[in-house]
């Protein structure tokens, strides 16, 4: 049986998580003290905002080593994904470097920043997390930050570009786009995170 | 590529979704979840919640529906309605909601667009603007555009305030057309495609759709990136399937 935590940080979107884990039978629970979030068997990062305020708040939960050393599977989700790379241009901010790459701004004379909306996931590598879900399968985006694909890239999407839009290295998983807000799509990619 | 909105907006009164023409004589159309569910379904991209009287009533939205809808949606939602300060808008969010919108509120005091931006990122800042065409020929903004007893009339032009709100942290604008609204005779083409020139965040259309070739109508010549309905949805004149069919048959990229 999955013990999923989500790491309390102040992000906003933690309540529309908990409530699309609870369709999948799951019952997160929100975590801030490392033991907790140590001993689950799956970890989400979620995160609505901006980087600096989001590293800030890791920091001073004492969280930042205790989420750079766990072991088990973990998700991060939007600004949770990107706090996982090494850098985000948003505030100048140094943030967890699990993940190589840094975040760069869209570029908001080629495209309407932010990118909201229903984009298209291409799939550049075949992975679990992706189960069942075929290519050009429609995911929900809300950002103005975005990280290149590189060689942990399992799914790109194309804004004035071509960027990151799932990511994994060893236990840690990323994705730009809203699984909580990607109807089957999303749901899918949740269970399929809770089955590894 | 970014597909084209279709949303759904459901005005709330009293915890029930209720209709309107041209903002008046609302009557009920149905439970909140069972027709957020509904639209979910059909394939709505996204749904808006308008607490139509918290604003004229002085309060801010009920966040219990709020929570509920957020049970069971898996499909973004914006709320609006009288959301005044961080605080408010915190506790719509962490209800559950992705966006919120303020409107009346932005117009009393503008700093809070800026304050919402800071606190939860622009990406979570929809400002609603409900706009009319006056004497001179000049778009001018409404303010308790919600309720037609308080519907004030401000000095504030449209495109200005479209200009302002941008620079002060709204990630996404909602133009309500007011004389097209509920008239069912197609989006305020003309308009629109004034306030794209000066909108560089996602712009979405609202008020006045009647059938499938206004959205086109909206996509094509004004290039909004999402199309708002209400009435022609609730009442089963258009399906939301169709229209995304019939779109993506006539060149407009949608989900499907």
């Amino acid at each position: 049986m999955a013990r999923v935590v989500l790491v309390d940080a102040g992000g906003a979107n933690i309540g529309s998580m908990r409530h699309a884990l609870r369709r999948l039978g799951a019952d997160a629970s929100l975590a801030s003290d490392a033991e907790e979030i140590r001993a689950a068997t799956h970890v989400i990062l979620p995160g609505v905002g901006a980087a600096a305020p989001g590293m800030r708040r890791l920091r001073e939960s004492g969280l930042i080593g205790v989420v750079r050393g766990l072991t088990q599977p973990v998700l991060g989700v939007c600004l949770g994904m990107q706090l996982l790379f090494e850098y985000s241009e948003e505030g100048d901010t140094k943030c967890l470097d699990v993940l190589p790459g840094r975040l760069c701004r869209f570029d908001d004379t080629a495209v309407r920043v932010p990118h909201m909306g229903w984009n298209a996931l291409r799939m550049e590598r075949s992975s679990s997390l992706f189960s069942g879900i075929p290519a050009g399968a429609y995911a929900y985006f809300v950002h103005s930050y975005a990280a290149p694909v590189g060689a942990c890239t399992l799914a790109s999407c194309d804004y004035g570009g071509a960027f990151s839009a799932a990511v994994r290295r060893e236990n840690f998983n990323g994705v730009q786009f809203h699984p909580e807000r990607s109807a089957d799509v999303g749901a899918r990619l949740l269970a399929n995170f809770l089955a590894l | 590529m970014l597909t084209r909105r279709i949303i759904a907006c459901l005005d709330v009164r009293d915890g029930k979704v209720v209709k309107g023409v041209r903002f008046r004589d609302h009557v009920v159309v149905g439970e909140i979840v069972e027709l957020a569910r509904y639209y979910r379904d059909a394939g709505a991209d996204e749904l808006v919640f308008y607490d139509i009287a918290a604003s004229p009533e002085g309060r801010c939205v009920d966040r219990a529906w709020v929570d509920r809808v957020a049970s069971v949606l898996d499909i973004p939602f914006c709320v609006a309605g009288g959301i005044r300060n961080v605080a408010d808008a915190r506790a719509v969010l962490h209800a559950g909601a992705d966006k919120i919108s303020i409107n009346s509120p932005a117009l009393e005091r503008p700093d809070l667009i800026d304050e919402l931006a800071d606190a939860f990122g622009v990406q979570c800042v929809v400002v609603g603007i409900d706009s009319l065409r006056d004497a001179d020929g000049r778009w001018r903004v409404r303010q308790y555009g919600g309720d037609p007893d308080k519907t004030r009339a401000l000095s504030r032009h449209t495109l200005e305030w479209i200009e302002e709100v941008q620079h002060r942290g709204a990630g996404e604008i909602v133009l309500n057309c007011m004389a097209a609204d509920g008239t069912r005779m197609g989006f305020d083409i003309e308009q629109l495609a004034r306030a794209r020139e000066v909108c560089q965040v996602p712009l979405i259309a609202s008020g006045g759709a009647g059938e499938s070739r206004h959205f086109l109508d909206a996509f094509a010549q004004a290039d909004v990136d999402g199309a708002l309905a209400a009435s022609i949805f609730h009442s089963g004149a258009i399906a939301i399937g169709d229209l995304k069919h019939w779109l993506a048959g006539n060149g407009v990229v949608v989900r499907q």
